[in-house]
C-alpha cells in the first residue's frame, strides 16, 4: 500500500493541449460553426489591408516608388491650347544633375485624328496629337501593349502610336501593317497602341507622332509644350525650384511645374480612408466571433457538467478543469483567426491578380489579426471556464 | 493495520431554507483489500457518504483519514492528487466521454497524476491497454462508448478506476444501469479486484452485489444502523 504524502495533482501543458483538441473534435461541427465569426471577421480585416497594402504597391511602383516624377509647361495660350516652351527647354532641363531623364512632348493644335478621311472633322473623338521622343515610356513608366514606339528609325516618317482611350475611340485594338488613321489630312500608319499611363492620363487620349514628322508634315515647329522629367529621390524639391528658369530663361514666370505623383498620393490616401471603416467592421465581426465563442463555451459548461465532475474525481483540479476549457477556446479562436487570415490573404490574391498587380499580405496584419482572435478567445474563455471551475464535483457528478 | 479510509463521527448537511442533513455521525473504517456493500434505501446518505470517502466532499463535521492522513481541511491540489493517485470510482452513469475511444477514456485514469512515468502518453494508452486487457476488453480498444454495450462500457469504466493502481475502488450503483447477466460479470470483476490488495466500496440497492461482497453496512436516514464488519 502507498504511504507517506500523496503527490500533488498535476497536468502537462502538453497534454492539456491534447485534452482542448480532443474535446473540439468531440464537438467538430459546432467547434467550426462558432469559429466561423472569428474568421469572418480576421478575413474582412486581413483582406481589406492586403488589398490597401497591394495598391499601394501597385502605386509606388507607378512612382517609380518615390514620386520624383515632374512636369513643366509654359501654361495656356488664349484659346486654351497649350503655350510653347523655348526649343532648348528640353536639353537644358536635361543637364541639371540631378536629373535622371527629361523628355518633351509638343502640342500640335488643330490636329484631328479620325478612322478615315470619310468621318466628318467634326468628330474628332477628343483625341490630341502630341508630338513625342522615343525616351517618353521610359520617363513615364508606360508601356507598349502591341506593336512597337517611336524611334529613331520611325520617327521621321507618318508614323503614329495611339493612348489607351484614343485607340479604343478609334476602333482600333491591335496593330497589323496595314492599320491607319486619317491625321490632319493624310494617313499615318498605326505602329504601336500603348498600355494605360497612370502619371500621364493625357498621353492616353492622344495620339504620338515623332517630333521631325511633327515638324516636317505637321507644322509644329520644334517647340514643346510640355516636359516630363524624374529627378533623384532627394533632389525633387531643389530640381522644381530652378526649373522655371531653365525651361524658359526669359519668361520664369510663366512656367508650372507640377508633380503629378500627388495627386496620385491624395487618390491613395482618400482609398484607405475606407480601410478604417472596413477594420471597424472586422473587428465587430470579430467582437461578435467572440461572444459566439464566449455562449457556446457556456453551453459545453453546462452540457459536460458530468465530465467535469468525472474529471474531478480523476484527479483534476480546480484550475485543470477552467484551463482545459480556456485552453479549448482560445484553440477555436485560434483555427478561427488562421481560417481568416488564410481566406483574408486569398482574397487579397485574388484581387491582385485580378488587377495585374503584385499581392501584398502584411505579415503585422496577420500577426496582429491572429493576436486579436487568440486574445477575444481568450477573453471569451475565461467566464466559462471560471464556472467550470467553480463547479462543486459531487454536484456535478450527481447530474448526468 | 491503519484503516485505507476513515471517517470519525462524519456529519454532512446541505445549508439552505430547510437545511438537509445527509450523514450524521458516521464512524467507518475501510481496510486494504476488503470487500465493502453499503446498502439502504434511496435518500438514506449512500452516495453522500461514498462522496465524502471519495473526497468528492467535504465534510460539514468529524474527520476523514486516507491512509493515515487527515483529509477534511486539505486545500484543493493535494486532494485531488489523493484523488487521481489512491482513488478510484465507478458511477452507474459510467461516465464514459462519448468521442473518445475505450484506450482513450481509461487513459484518463491516469492524466492527471504526477509522476513521470505516467506523463508521457504513450506509457498511458500502454497502461490503458493493459487494464483493459485485465477487464477482458482487450479486442475492443478502439471502440467507442456509443459501439459498446451497457457491461462493456461498465468495464471500460472500472479499468479507467484501476488503471491508476489506487488503494480504494469507490462504487456508485455500478449494476444500476445494467441487465443481471451484464451486472453479474462487473460485480465479479468488482470482487476480483480485492485480490490484489484493493479495497472495495460499492455502494447499491442490488442484492446480488451484496451477495459477493465481505462486508455489510446498513444505512438509514444518515445513519450507519448496521455493519457485520465482514464476519459473516
Amino acid at each position: 500500500m502507498s504511504a507517506g504524502p500523496v503527490p500533488r495533482s498535476r497536468m502537462r501543458a502538453r497534454d492539456m493541449l491534447g485534452s482542448g483538441l480532443l474535446g473540439l473534435r468531440g464537438r467538430a461541427l459546432r467547434a467550426a460553426l462558432s469559429a466561423i465569426g472569428i474568421a469572418i471577421g480576421l478575413a474582412a480585416a486581413v483582406a481589406v489591408l492586403g488589398i490597401s497594402a497591394s495598391s499601394r504597391a501597385g502605386l509606388l511602383s507607378q512612382l517609380g516608388a518615390e514620386g520624383n516624377l515632374l512636369t513643366v509647361t509654359a501654361g495656356q495660350g488664349f484659346d486654351g491650347t497649350p503655350a510653347p516652351l523655348p526649343l532648348t527647354a528640353q536639353p537644358m532641363i536635361a543637364r541639371i544633375p540631378p536629373v535622371e531623364s527629361a523628355t518633351a512632348i509638343g502640342y500640335v493644335s488643330g490636329a484631328t485624328v479620325r478612322r478615315t478621311a470619310a468621318v466628318p472633322a467634326i468628330d474628332t473623338g477628343g483625341i490630341s496629337v502630341l508630338a513625342a521622343q522615343p525616351g517618353l515610356l521610359t520617363t513615364l513608366g508606360g508601356s507598349v501593349a502591341h506593336g512597337t514606339f517611336l524611334n529613331a528609325a520611325n520617327v521621321n516618317y507618318p508614323a503614329v502610336v495611339l493612348g489607351a482611350v484614343a485607340a479604343q475611340s478609334l476602333g482600333i485594338d491591335r496593330v497589323s501593317p496595314g492599320t491607319q488613321v486619317y491625321l490632319a489630312g493624310r494617313y499615318f500608319a498605326v505602329i504601336g497602341i500603348l498600355r494605360p499611363v497612370p502619371l500621364g492620363p493625357e498621353i492616353d487620349e492622344a495620339a504620338l507622332v515623332g517630333f521631325p514628322a511633327a515638324d516636317a508634315l505637321l507644322g509644329l515647329g520644334g517647340h514643346p509644350t510640355e516636359i516630363y522629367l524624374r529627378a533623384a529621390p532627394d533632389q525633387v524639391q531643389a530640381v522644381a525650384i530652378v526649373l522655371p528658369f531653365t525651361a524658359n530663361p526669359a519668361e520664369p514666370e510663366g512656367v508650372q511645374v507640377s508633380r503629378p505623383s500627388a495627386i496620385l498620393v491624395a487618390r491613395a490616401a482618400a482609398r484607405t480612408a475606407f480601410t478604417g471603416l472596413f477594420l471597424a467592421l472586422g473587428a465587430v465581426a470579430i467582437l461578435i466571433g467572440g461572444v459566439g465563442i464566449a455562449n457556446i463555451m457556456m453551453i459545453s459548461v453546462v452540457e459536460r457538467r458530468a465530465e467535469i465532475g468525472l474529471r474531478r474525481a480523476l484527479g483534476a483540479r480546480r484550475w485543470h478543469v477552467g484551463a482545459q476549457f480556456l485552453t479549448e477556446s482560445l484553440l477555436l479562436s485560434l483555427f478561427g483567426g488562421v481560417a481568416g487570415v488564410l481566406f483574408g490573404a486569398a482574397a487579397t490574391v485574388g484581387y491582385a491578380l485580378a488587377g495585374h498587380e503584385s499581392a501584398v499580405v502584411p505579415g503585422a496584419a496577420v500577426a496582429a489579426g491572429i493576436g486579436v482572435a487568440v486574445g477575444a478567445g481568450a477573453l471569451a474563455g475565461v467566464y466559462p471556464a471560471v464556472r467550470a471551475a467553480r463547479l462543486a464535483p459531487a454536484e456535478a457528478l450527481r447530474s448526468s | 493495520m491503519t484503516a485505507v479510509l476513515e471517517l470519525a463521527a462524519v456529519s454532512r448537511t446541505y445549508p439552505g431554507s430547510s437545511p438537509v442533513t445527509a450523514l450524521v455521525c458516521v464512524d467507518l473504517q475501510i481496510h486494504a483489500a476488503e470487500r465493502t456493500v453499503v446498502l439502504g434505501p434511496s435518500g438514506s446518505g449512500k452516495t453522500t457518504l461514498l462522496h465524502v470517502l471519495g473526497t468528492l466532499e467535504r465534510p460539514s463535521q468529524g474527520s476523514v483519514r486516507i491512509s493515515g492522513q487527515e483529509v477534511s481541511a486539505l486545500p484543493d491540489a493535494e486532494l485531488s492528487g489523493i484523488r487521481a493517485h489512491r482513488l478510484g470510482f465507478v458511477f452507474q452513469a459510467f461516465h464514459l466521454i462519448d468521442h473518445l475511444d475505450a484506450v482513450q477514456n481509461v487513459a484518463l485514469g491516469l492524466l492527471y497524476q504526477g509522476g513521470r512515468r505516467q506523463h508521457d502518453a504513450r506509457a498511458r494508452r500502454a497502461a490503458a491497454v493493459e487494464a483493459l486487457d485485465r477487464v477482458g476488453l482487450g479486442s475492443r480498444l478502439s471502440h467507442r462508448p456509443g459501439q459498446l454495450s451497457g457491461g462493456e462500457c461498465q468495464r471500460v469504466a472500472i479499468a479507467r478506476a484501476v488503471v491508476g493502481r489506487p488503494d480504494v475502488v469507490l462504487a456508485d450503483e455500478p449494476t444500476g444501469n445494467l441487465d443481471s447477466a451484464a451486472g453479474a460479470e462487473i460485480i465479479t470483476l468488482l470482487a476480483g479486484l480485492a485480490a490484489d490488495g484493493t479495497a472495495v466500496v460499492v455502494v447499491t440497492h442490488d442484492p446480488a452485489v451484496a451477495a459477493a461482497m465481505d462486508r455489510r453496512v446498513q444505512m438509514r436516514d444518515g445513519r450507519v444502523i448496521a455493519d457485520d464488519g465482514g464476519t459473516r
